[in-house]
């Protein structure tokens, strides 16, 4: 799991949404949609309220009162050239811009979602005919495409209507497509089609429902240039033609008499741009309710450093670990003291990593194992500040490299230790690497980053760094993108980079799992040769024991984002003293054992955001019972480094 | 990329192909008679006779785009029957005039866009932010046309600083400075929307691109956060926008219809609205094929720069 947001969020899959508030309370939440949809709902009321209204006729002449100021007696917005009164005008063309607005929305959305559901929902050639014409009509530069169909057809409100309607359909289509495509076989669908239905039930009663939030959006995000734009062509006299007026050519008109009496301009222009400005908003707010994406500020900007909050860290509650560092034997270059990660999402907080302890020494490999949603990722990212934050927070515990605190330290400081002194490798070198650059100017980046070297002896070195972890051709290969080079290529470069300044520590985050076996034999033994000949020490982050067992002195296993067993790779292969320690490496397929069982683990890791009171495996532990339950386990020694978080540890007999 | 280049080029040929048959098909759509629309209801039947002819509307309607789209490929768009002259002279007249102000307004509201979207994006919900966000939504809902009748108002009839409206000063004027003095206000006023639309899509962008794992890789490396964002997520996030830059240039050149309408600008958009409104069918239809086939041409390059930057896209 590459993502930490990601990672917490699936581990709180198993909980019921209920914490997530209701569309119209999200959308109440946003003030400034509220703001909108206040604004509109007053002048749709008052627009719908207009014949009712003790107004004089719009359209009623009086020569003798003509062009008078705003706030007159008996003319609360003044009269125009005719001495038709200004007010009464504005609320009858708001009207008539509202209802041409809204019909030419709807127009459009009815004909450009049916033929986006129809494209969608069939494909091959009708799909191919329809959408081309699509393309062809979105060829057209907006407005000149509405214009040729008013040439067309003559000026006129109608007319106006049907070109802005017309030109806004491909809109529709594409988008309605869109979504359409994705769930034309969906199960749901195919269940249908299965049932007996006929395509025209399938479309309105499968399709359709699950397409509108789409439509919604889009009508949300159309609808105000489309009272803008019919207001446009009437303001250049090709829509509403007089005596009938809409605010467009209220401002046309206006327009001519702009130096002696702004206020038949500035008036109903104002009133455009109120009308379309509450839609945009309330439009706004409308999708960032619906548009999942944009739920629960996963939007939002990762700082450059994870935010570091240790002021309400309390310890471990009741129980006290072991020494972490248990015999070691060497001097620690990295030592993490009770880390704790947290993910505020919502209301929810999730406890990723919840107190965790290790350390690396010179020259160490260490494993962190675990299954996705361990905390074992958000553990080695939380190590130099990594994790994305918002909405990760660095809540407790001491990361201490080389003897200083990372969490003490500058944003300069932890930048100079980045690629400096501890590198990373990270799992997919597809996203990992930046696609739109080179990997040798990728290098030469991280080279120059830290030493004050020209960007040709940068260049030189990264092409050394790629023939030392073996591409062939390196000096052709660094000018090759991410996505010219095979998966195994790309993880080479990814580890050529973290050797690029000669780091003390690599923090390796699962670099194997997306490569196939053979590529990672080659990447683990690559791996092994430089920890030999440089003398690195490597964090090791992988779900899988046979790579543990391949590169790892010690191993430390953890379990909802605890550490549930460490020890060396011997004494936990082969005396596994945690059930859990247990199940995984029975999940390791032996050569020359093939009838035997894979066991997956039964059931599910518990969600970080509900931690159980006791052991956190107790629900998927056959030797529980109520005391595994009933508070929180320690993390105990057994001797020779070797310690455990479990009441009821295995003994050698059971292994 | 020449192979990429010349095939984009081909396949072009369909697109303003295509162009030419919807432009044709609308303007089939006209009710009643065009010649008896020219003539006036007093017309002699001999006469509409006579002018159906000589427009070729007894043909069928093959053969009448098939003349039209060959006479036009010879450079003869046929002639306006209100200004009495070739089509073609009257557009290539006029066209220079939009592409000057289409022109600085796509440049303007790509770097406004551009700044805007990419400072918002660092500073998101800080003031600058929140401040920037605001003004775009304002730009994005003010009808220009309006908004260029009020800068007017303020700018040249009351603080007399610019040029109320046309392209150069009718006496002393032609000149570059007296070109750019009048330029000033259209081309802002063109560019408002399309700069809200860019800034939204590049603030969107880059606060996408900056959650990517590879911006995380950058910032493991060691690299400074100005790296980070203005040669990392910055390039990444350009590769999106320039295809929204490409549909903008379609929005600059309609608006123009709109601004040039305003500030009395001697371009197409102008001829346009004369055209529709005195019923100069001709005239309307080389118009829009030509301001479409230029905005086809324009998005292709828009295409081809974001080849130049994307390496993936393939060739």
């Amino acid at each position: 799991m590459s993502n930490p947001a990601a990672t917490a969020k699936m581990a709180a899959k198993p909980r019921k949404s209920s914490a997530r508030p209701s569309a119209f309370k999200l959308l109440a939440r946003n003030h400034l949609a509220l703001l909108g949809a206040v604004i509109l709902a007053g002048v749709i009321i008052v627009a719908l309220i207009t014949p009712w209204l003790p107004l004089t006729d719009p359209d009623a002449t009086d020569p003798a009162n003509r062009l008078l100021r705003p706030l007159t007696d008996g003319h609360f917005l003044g009269t125009d050239h005719l001495g038709r009164d200004l007010l009464s005008r504005l609320l009858w063309g708001t009207r008539v811009s509202l209802a041409v607005g809204i019909s030419a929305s709807l127009f459009a959305a009815v004909f450009g979602s049916a033929i986006g559901i129809i494209s969608g929902y069939f494909g091959g050639r009708t799909d191919n005919v329809l959408m081309r014409g699509i393309d062809m009509v979105m060829a057209f530069p907006y407005i000149l495409l509405a214009l040729a169909i008013v040439a067309a057809l003559g000026p006129g409100l109608m007319n106006a209507l049907y070109a802005i309607a017309v030109v806004n359909i491909p809109f529709f289509a594409r988008n309605i497509r869109g979504v359409t495509v994705g769930i034309a076989h969906r199960e749901f669908v195919d269940a249908a089609r299965l049932s007996g239905k006929g395509h025209i039930r399938i479309l309105l009663s499968e399709i359709l429902p699950n397409v509108m939030p789409v439509i919604v959006i889009t009508m949300s995000t159309t609808v105000g240039w489309m009272i803008l734009e019919t207001a446009g062509l009437s303001f250049l006299g090709l829509g509403a033609q007089p005596p009938q007026a809409d605010l467009g050519s209220m401002l046309g008109e206006g327009r001519k008499l702009i130096t002696t009496a702004l206020h038949l301009s500035a008036i109903p222009g104002g009133m455009i741009f109120l009308l379309v400005m509450s839609i945009n908003l309330l439009g706004d707010g409308i999708r960032d309710v619906l548009d999942p994406r944009l739920k629960s500020g996963a939007l939002a900007r990762p700082a450059p450093v994870t935010r570091i909050d240790r002021s309400k860290t309390m310890t471990n509650g009741n129980v006290t670990d072991a020494n972490p560092n248990i015999n070691s034997g060497r001097d620690p270059i990295l030592s993490v003291e009770d880390l704790r990660t947290e993910f505020v999402l919502g209301d929810d907080v999730y406890k990723a990593v919840g107190g965790v302890s290790f350390s690396v020494g010179r020259n160490e490999c260490v494993g962190l194992v675990g299954e996705s949603g361990s905390g074992k990722s958000v553990t080695a990212l939380s190590l130099l500040g990594l994790v994305a934050s918002p909405p990760g927070t660095i809540v407790g515990g001491r990361v201490m490299l080389e003897g200083r605190d990372v969490f003490d330290m500058r944003e300069s400081e932890i930048r100079a230790i980045r690629g400096g002194r501890a590198a990373y490798v990270f799992q997919d070198p597809l996203s990992t690497l930046h696609p739109l650059f080179s990997v040798g100017d990728q290098l030469v980046e991280a080279i120059r980053a830290h030493n004050r070297v020209s960007y040709k002896d940068a260049w030189a070195k990264a092409v050394s760094l790629l023939r030392m972890v073996r591409i062939p051709n390196p000096e052709q290969r660094a000018d090759s993108y991410p996505h010219q080079l095979s998966g195994g290529m790309r993880q080479r470069v990814g580890i050529a980079m973290a050797l690029a300044n000669e780091p003390e520590l690599i923090i390796a985050d699962e670099p194997t799992t997306a490569l196939d076996v053979t590529v990672q034999a080659q990447i683990l033994k690559l791996m092994n040769n430089l920890r030999t000949e440089h003398g690195t020490s490597v964090l090791f982050i992988t779900h899988d024991f046979g790579v543990v067992s391949e590169i790892c002195d010690r191993v430390a296993v953890m379990y909802a984002g605890q550490i549930v067993e460490m020890g060396t790779t011997q004494q936990v292969l082969q005396q596994p003293a945690h059930p859990y320690t247990k199940r995984l490496i029975d999940c390791v397929p032996r050569l020359g054992e093939a009838k035997r069982d894979v066991a997956a683990i039964p059931g599910l890791p518990p969600a970080v955001n509900n931690l159980p009171a006791g052991c956190a495996f107790a629900e998927r532990c056959d030797r529980a019972d109520d005391t595994c339950r009933a508070g929180a386990v320690a993390l105990d020694d057994l001797g020779a480094g070797h310690a455990v978080r479990c009441l009821k540890p295995m003994g050698g007999e059971d292994a | 990329m020449h192979v990429y280049i010349l095939r984009r080029l081909v396949l072009m040929v369909p697109v303003l192909f295509g162009l030419t048959v919807i432009v044709f098909l609308i303007m089939s759509l006209i009710p009643g008679d065009p010649a008896l629309a020219i003539l006036g209801s007093y017309a002699t039947p001999e006469n509409v006779a006579k002018l159906r002819a000589d427009l070729g509307l007894d043909k069928s309607l093959i053969s009448q785009y098939w003349i039209w789209l060959t006479h036009m490929l010879h450079g003869d768009f046929g002639r306006s029957y209100s200004l009495n002259r070739p089509v073609l002279d009257e557009i290539l007249e006029r066209f220079g005039a939009t592409l000057i102000l289409a022109g600085t307004s796509l440049v303007l509201c790509t770097i406004l866009g551009l700044l805007t979207g990419v400072v918002s994006a660092v500073r998101q919900y800080g003031w600058a932010d929140k401040t920037l966000t605001f003004v775009v939504l304002i730009g994005i809902s003010v009808p220009s046309f309006w908004l260029g009748l009020m800068m007017m108002l303020l700018f040249a009839v009351n603080l007399r600083w610019l040029p109320v409206s046309g392209m150069y000063a009718i006496y002393g004027g032609g000149d570059l400075p007296d070109l750019l003095r009048h330029l000033v206000m259209p081309s802002i006023t063109l560019a408002v929307v399309a700069t809200g639309v860019i800034a939204r899509l590049t603030r969107s962008n880059m606060l996408e691109v900056l959650r990517q794992d590879y911006i995380r890789t950058a910032r493991a490396k060691g690299l400074d956060e100005r790296r980070v964002i203005y040669r990392h997520a910055f390039k990444a996030a350009l590769v999106n926008v320039i295809p929204v830059i490409g549909v903008q240039a379609g929005f600059v050149l309609g608006g123009a219809v709109y601004i040039e309408t305003v500030f009395q600008w001697p371009g197409i958009g102008r001829m346009l609205v004369t055209a529709i409104a005195t019923r100069d069918i001709l005239l309307v239809q080389g118009g829009v094929v030509i301001v479409a086939a230029s905005y086809v041409l324009f998005n292709l390059f828009a295409d081809v720069l974001q080849h130049l930057i994307d390496p993936r896209v393939k060739a």
